[in-house]
């Protein structure tokens, strides 16, 4: 599989108080120092708890917030420097599905515009095939033709999805970036969107940027996870190892929150509980940012932020020491 | 005896087209010191059926059309305001969804805290503030004493969450009603809240409604478990028998429609169950037919003719299904 995006030490970052008129800056690192690849046709998961940074840096790909630095790379072209026609041609290769379905979507317009917007906005079809790609996606999505000409309001919630799912896949992108696509929706509509989001990826043979804070969902997915905390990645890894092994004690701690309906897993598991809160994110502290709330945290992971390390191929953690606490759960289930 | 006992509840909301029974015929009980869920889609009516029970149906649109409910042997419906006032907070109290519009942003949470014990048990201003940091150790808020002071802003979701509880709770109710408490919230924090919930129960002896459409959060806090669907009762009974053996269809979806996390996780990736189509509009309600019936992969000429009774399995559990038998 050929790599589709990389994204090197990106840095997004946002000035949020001065001390004094002429004082120095405070900035919030939203996102800070993260590297991952996309191949093409996977699913990349980012999962991560509010504030993380997952969507900050989702909206920095696609050139929606500014980075402060690093690189993104789309099939090898640099996307951060781009401008003007360039940047609208990379608007084509890169859309969005928003959250949101109920604000995302224009009020006034129908629904046929929706989906025809990109087109309008980012190439120079005529209006013929325009309106040929917008029955077919209309289709795609699992809505009906009589329903081109409706308003955003005549539809329901998992309907608007489907039509922000549409427009998104209008101009034929490389990369789609799903924003939290089902959790504003109800539980029995996501499954709805979850399957069609999976059967258009092989019909189109897209590829999925998956940001998600619902771990049942990127079980179901991803192929791909990276677990951000506080701005960074504390984990990366394939799906089946990072939801059997996982090394960092973030990730085990997410997993194990999870309310399970399984009443055999949950008798035998035991919640690892991480008290307190994150910690404020414009000062942070100098060792490992999740130290305060760690479990297994000692001397140096207070002192020295560990760096993201690859553990065994194609696995990494940023942890001190990664495993660990898997090592003892396992012992304290077979004593 | 049950502390709460509601029998042939009907709940109607006055609308544009006409008048819908927003809840339809709604019986249950709830033991002292038990954990029921009321579990479905939004609109559903589990919120509705909470805000009956509370007397705070909203004025003029919705109102309690027939059937009781008893706490502790008294009836509420037809209950005096002023009655209803002083159950509220004191003997039944609730949290709601969102903690970041529930809490006033003026107002510190102590004073907040404060103003319950004041208004319900006529404690003095100092004895009060004194109370509310006991309360707000009591949900495990670090350093309580100087936190009274704190404008909600000042807090996060997980904090704000816990002020509410603090507040529910100041009156030792009898009944926490709790309306889907930790949607807002990330899962860490929400485990957190669940094992708070849990531990004041076990200390406390309230007993517990929760409204959510997590059937997770269900199993891990609930004994009992109601169903519900376009106002009606889809399924009741305890929550490790319906979950291992659901008998109605629209049970059936909500538990396989979410992917839940597999452990341990394998390569197989099955398509989720769809429930196809959404819950019917208000003006549908009332039908005499199976309202899930557009929706069910079962249906026959039965489900749209007449609507279902309860089928039952043991002692405590039924579903309203024409076809229960069979699943």
């Amino acid at each position: 599989m050929s790599t589709l995006l990389e994204v090197r030490n990106l840095q997004v970052r946002f000035a949020v108080r001065r001390r004094g008129i002429l004082g120095p800056k405070s900035y919030l690192h939203a996102v800070d120092d993260v590297s991952f690849t996309v191949a093409t046709g996977e699913t990349m998961a980012i999962v991560g708890e509010s504030g993380s940074g997952k969507t900050t840096a989702a909206l920095a790909i696609a050139r929606l917030v500014n980075a402060a630095g690093g690189s993104v790379s789309l099939e090898g072209e640099e996307l951060l420097g781009l401008r003007g026609e360039d940047l609208r041609r990379l608007r084509s290769k890169v859309q969005f599905i928003f959250q949101d379905p109920y604000s995302a979507l224009d009020p006034r317009r129908r629904a046929e515009a929706l989906v025809r917007e990109p087109l309008d906005a980012l190439t120079d079809k005529s209006p013929e095939v325009k309106q040929q790609i917008v029955a077919e996606l209309f289709a795609a999505a699992g809505l009906h033709p009589e329903q081109l000409r409706l308003f955003p309001h005549q539809f329901s919630g998992g309907q608007r999805q489907r039509i922000g799912i549409a427009r998104a896949l209008a101009t034929r992108p490389k990369l789609v970036i799903c924003d939290e696509p089902v959790s504003a929706l109800d539980v029995a509509v996501q499954a709805q969107i979850l399957n069609l989001l999976r059967r258009l990826q092989t019909e189109y043979g897209l590829t999925y940027l998956f940001i998600s804070h619902d771990l049942g969902v990127v079980q179901h997915m991803s192929d791909h996870v990276a677990v951000m905390y506080m701005g960074r990645i504390v984990e990366y890894a394939d799906r089946i190892r990072l939801f059997n092994r996982p090394q960092h004690p973030y990730t085990a701690a997410l997993l194990s929150a999870v309310p399970s309906i399984d009443m055999s897993s949950r008798s035998r598991r035991e919640r690892i509980l991480i008290p307190g809160d994150p910690p404020d994110p414009v000062s942070l502290p100098k060792g490992c940012r999740f130290a305060n709330r760690c479990p297994i945290a000692r001397d140096i992971c207070t002192s020295r932020e560990p760096a993201l390390i690859e553990i065994e191929a194609g696995h990494s953690a940023a942890c001190h020491f990664p495993g660990e606490l898997a090592l003892q759960e396992s012992r304290r289930q077979s004593s | 005896m049950s502390l709460l006992r509601v029998r042939n509840l009907r709940i109607e909301l006055r609308t544009r087209v006409g008048v819908a029974p927003v809840i339809d015929d709604l019986s249950f009980d709830l033991a002292e010191g038990e954990a029921i869920s009321l579990v479905g889609e939004s609109g559903c009516g589990k919120s509705m059926t909470a805000l009956g029970v509370m007397g705070l149906l909203p004025q003029q649109i919705g109102s309690i059309a027939s059937g009781s409910v008893q706490f502790d042997g008294e009836e509420l419906v037809g209950a005096s305001e002023r009655r209803m006032r002083e159950i509220r907070g004191n003997e039944i109290s609730m949290i709601f969804q969102e903690p970041m519009t529930s809490l006033n942003p003026v107002y510190t949470v102590g004073e907040q805290i404060a103003e319950v014990l004041r208004a319900h048990q006529n404690l003095s201003r100092t004895a009060a503030w004194n109370a509310a940091g006991d309360l707000l150790d009591a949900v495990r808020i670090p350093n309580p004493r100087s936190r009274l002071a704190d404008y909600p802003f000042q807090m996060s979701g997980g904090q704000r969450q816990r002020v509410m509880i603090a507040i529910a709770l100041a009156c030792k109710p009898k009944i926490l009603i709790a309306d889907e408490p930790t949607t807002a919230l990330d899962v860490t924090v929400q485990a957190q809240i669940f094992d708070l919930l849990r531990d004041l129960r076990r200390e406390t002896g309230t007993s517990i409604i929760l409204i959510t459409h997590d059937m997770g959060a269900v199993a891990e806090m609930a004994d009992r478990m109601i169903v519900m669907y376009a106002g009606r009762t889809a399924e009741i009974g305890p929550v490790d028998a319906l979950i291992s053996h659901p008998r109605h269809p629209y049970t059936r979806g909500l538990i396989s429609c979410v992917p839940h996390i597999q452990v341990p996780l394998t390569e197989t990736r099955d398509e989720l169950t769809e429930v196809a189509g959404v819950v019917p509009s208000l003006s549908e309600f009332g039908a005499d037919a199976c309202l899930f019936a557009s929706r069910c992969v079962h249906r026959t000429s039965e489900c749209d003719s007449s609507r279902p009774g309860p089928v039952a399995f043991g002692p405590d559990h039924t579903a309203d299904c024409w076809h229960a038998e069979a699943l």
